[in-house]
């Protein structure tokens, strides 16, 4: 038994490496340098790339920019709670409210245009989850998040809350309506 | 006059401090009670996660998750590490235990603290998760329990420490220190910075919840709480590959295929892990990316390089010490003969491959930055974290503790022929669990979530079938793998209570002896290479290491390739 004896050198740190030990240093090494290498590429000539674009805010003053966005664009209401639909022009901001328990407005942005959308939460932690496309992102009270998105996707696309905030979080979801160009 | 305080343990020649004896006793039997309180509250929550079942309301599964979650990443394994710590500093190096005195109070520090978290959560009003993201409230108790534990979890490890200092001024051992006991060092050096982090966030949010500070900001929180709740993860990681090692040379006389490598890759891990908090900030605003990209590879992914390093020569360690033993046939009679039937060989191996292939691969994965925008807050984070927290560090754990029975507690394992199995249902049942989960989160099944029909919710959302059915298998993996663990603290429970005495003798006497280095290197004909296979030693670890770095590669690859199809966003 030797993992659990003193080294049998005085001067371990001069044994030499086994060759099996060199080669996969070696490999492991080369793929570890590629994978660190993966991102930033994927800044440079990928296209899925979250945000570096966020402010700090206050509840109040993103509810005011997001009403006065649901107050120009709102097209229709819907659900028993009358949630308004909002379908903001083209290359336009879009303000999503994250807060206990639902994400408001709704949306209806066009298929192939690309957005800037802020997303805020107006109390806890929350997480914007698109369903089914999968894009994922965290929402904090106090920040201001800026994706520039462009839906190229036909369907529909639902909210989740993906961070746990409480009893009713099972029940925070939310709509993004895709349209076709045109329509 | 010396009191007898040593005894020699005749099956294995370890010798144990009566005190520090004790004590890596209590500290095993507090994290077997944790895991009981663990193990109940996962079979419930499994069970309203499988969609047919839908055990709880939401209340209590919300409550239960934040039970389970602490019980097992917290208390089950940092009770179970203090023992770890005790036993590779005072029985390997042959000392007795600094200050007991010391380390009773820190046990009770722990159990106070581990009570108090307890009695807060089932209380109500602190259903906050593991996490307890500010600022959604818990009790003051609930913050407090905590603080109190983990100071007695320092206090515990400056006693390893200590332990270190007296076997060296009472010169207890020859040479350096053992492999294992360097690996449990590097474990207590991530526990003493990782508590930092812990009393650094949770000292002013307990501040916080009784009204004496006015606000925490979240992503502040978020990256000081994750310095504390990634990094005790790494402690884990640290610990089981000790372990990995322990088993390695108890089992086999295994020794590492040389020092330097071995214990150079525990430095990196001391350098490097701790960086982990960004993983949790991967999509989180107002982080830059060339914060994330950095941090979130480790460096560089050096931390990863050394855990692939551990996970080569530690099945290359026992490759050679079994080739030596003449299983030289070919590329794996060493591994096909063996004890496959010693629950503490096959614990270990299947906890050293579903670490590897199911942890370590998903993590980098999902630890990739871009990567992570699919991967965020859904179920397939804790389809990863139970790869790694429960198949690598439980699953060591589990193995070790059957060693541990006639060694340390002197009693004889009840059910020997269930306890053969038992590693393979839990082992391979959460093999399956993970699998299925990971499966579900790519799906976008959410984690922490009570309803994923939405059946209350204003605008709902239908899942595709495949998703239920993969969260229909993690039902029934997850009690395949409860199965296991209830296996498991049953023979526990019953083999220290009420199990038979170990027949030899081995009684306390005055004198401790020494621990003496190695015998050096015995080179088979024609060196170390000559028994293996292409000049190299461990050439069927070194085939296995390829298989695992292929699945890597193209499993890495298929995620940029899913990430590709997402909205192109900026």
């Amino acid at each position: 038994m030797t993992s659990i004896h003193p080294p049998a050198q005085t001067i371990w740190w001069k044994q030499p490496l086994d060759r099996v030990e060199g080669t996969w240093i070696a490999l492991a090494l080369v793929w570890s340098l590629i994978m660190f290498i993966m991102m930033p590429l994927w800044h440079v000539y990928g296209k899925q790339n979250i945000s570096n674009e966020a402010y700090k805010t206050t509840p109040e003053a993103f509810m005011a920019k997001t009403q006065a966005m649901v107050d120009q664009y709102t097209v229709r209401t819907e659900t028993n709670q009358q949630m308004p639909v909002v379908r903001p022009p083209p290359g336009s901001d879009v303000y999503l409210i994250g807060r206990l328990w639902q994400w408001w407005p709704l949306l209806e942005l066009e298929r192939g245009q690309t957005y800037r959308v802020h997303i805020s939460s107006m109390d806890w932690q929350h997480g914007f989850s698109l369903q089914p496309v999968n894009i994922n992102a965290q929402i904090l009270p106090g920040y201001e998040m800026v994706l520039t998105m462009t839906p190229d996707t036909a369907g529909d696309q639902s909210i989740i809350c993906n961070e746990y905030c409480g009893i009713g979080h099972h029940m925070m979801t939310g709509k993004i309506y895709i349209t076709e160009g045109g329509s | 006059m010396k009191k007898p305080e040593f005894r020699i343990c005749p099956e294995s020649g370890l010798q144990f401090h009566k005190q520090g004896e004790m004590l890596m006793r209590i500290n095993a039997v507090a994290a077997v009670i944790a895991l009981l309180i663990g193990g109940i509250t996962a079979l419930l929550i499994t069970l309203t996660r499988w969609p047919t079942v839908h055990l709880l309301p939401a209340d209590r599964f919300y409550q239960l998750l934040t039970v389970h979650g602490i019980n097992m990443l917290i208390f089950w394994i940092i009770f179970f590490e203090i023992a770890v710590l005790y036993f590779c500093s005072s029985t390997l190096l042959r000392c007795r235990l600094a200050t007991p005195r010391l380390a009773w109070l820190a046990f009770a520090l722990m159990v106070g603290g581990a009570v108090m978290n307890n009695v807060s959560v089932f209380g109500g009003n602190s259903s906050v998760m593991m996490t307890s993201y500010v600022p959604m409230p818990a009790e003051p108790s609930f913050y407090l329990g905590l603080i109190l534990f983990a100071v007695g979890a320092l206090i515990g490890c400056f006693i390893f420490l200590g332990t270190l200092v007296i076997a060296k001024e009472e010169k207890t051992y020859e040479g350096s220190i053992p492999l294992v006991t360097f690996g449990a060092l590097t474990a207590c050096i991530i526990a003493v910075f990782t508590i930092a982090g812990g009393a650094i966030i949770l000292i002013p949010t307990y501040l916080w919840s009784i009204g004496l500070i006015s606000h925490i900001d979240a992503p502040m929180y978020r990256l000081i709480w994750w310095a504390f709740g990634h990094s005790s993860q790494q402690i884990n990681v640290a610990a089981h590959v000790s372990v990995w090692y322990l088993i390695a040379a108890i089992v086999f006389g295994a020794r590492p295929l040389s020092e330097k490598v071995s214990r150079g890759a525990f430095i990196l891990y001391i350098a490097f892990l701790q960086l982990a908090s960004a993983h949790h900030l991967l999509v989180d605003p107002g982080i830059s990316s060339t914060w994330k990209i950095f941090n979130t590879s480790y460096a560089m992914y050096l931390a990863v390089l050394a855990s692939m390093i551990h996970g080569l020569t530690v099945p290359g360690s026992i490759e050679v010490a079994q080739r030596s033993r003449g299983l030289t046939k070919g590329l794996f009679e060493w591994l096909r003969k063996a004890p496959w039937g010693n629950p503490v060989f096959s614990g270990m191996f299947l906890s050293l491959v579903g670490f590897g292939f199911l942890g370590g691969i998903s993590g980098v994965v999902m630890g990739t930055e871009q990567i992570n925008i699919i991967i965020h807050n859904t179920i397939y984070v804790p389809g990863h974290f139970h790869a790694t927290v429960v198949i690598g560090t439980t699953l060591a754990f589990m193995s070790l503790t059957y060693y541990l029975i006639p060694v340390l507690f002197r009693r004889q394992v009840f059910l020997p022929g269930l306890a053969k199995y038992q590693p393979y249902i839990f082992g391979i049942g959460m093999m399956v669990f993970t699998l299925v989960m990971m499966g579900a989160g790519t799906l976008g099944v959410q984690r922490r979530h009570w309803d994923m029909a939405f059946t209350d919710a204003a605008i709902g959302y239908d899942y595709p079938a495949s998703a239920y059915t993969l969260m229909g298998l993690v039902g029934i993996s997850g009690v395949a793998a409860i199965t296991g663990g209830a296996i498991f603290l049953l023979i526990t429970v019953v083999s220290v209570f009420f199990g038979k005495r170990v027949e030899s003798e081995s009684s306390y006497g005055i004198a401790p002896t020494r621990l003496m280095r190695a015998e050096p290197i015995v080179e088979p004909q024609g060196g170390h290479a000559g028994a293996g296979k292409w000049g190299f030693a461990a050439p069927g670890t070194f085939t296995l290491a390829l298989f695992f770095l292929a699945i890597f590669v193209i499993y890495y690859a298929v995620n940029w390739k899913y990430l590709a199809s997402v909205w192109p966003m900026s």
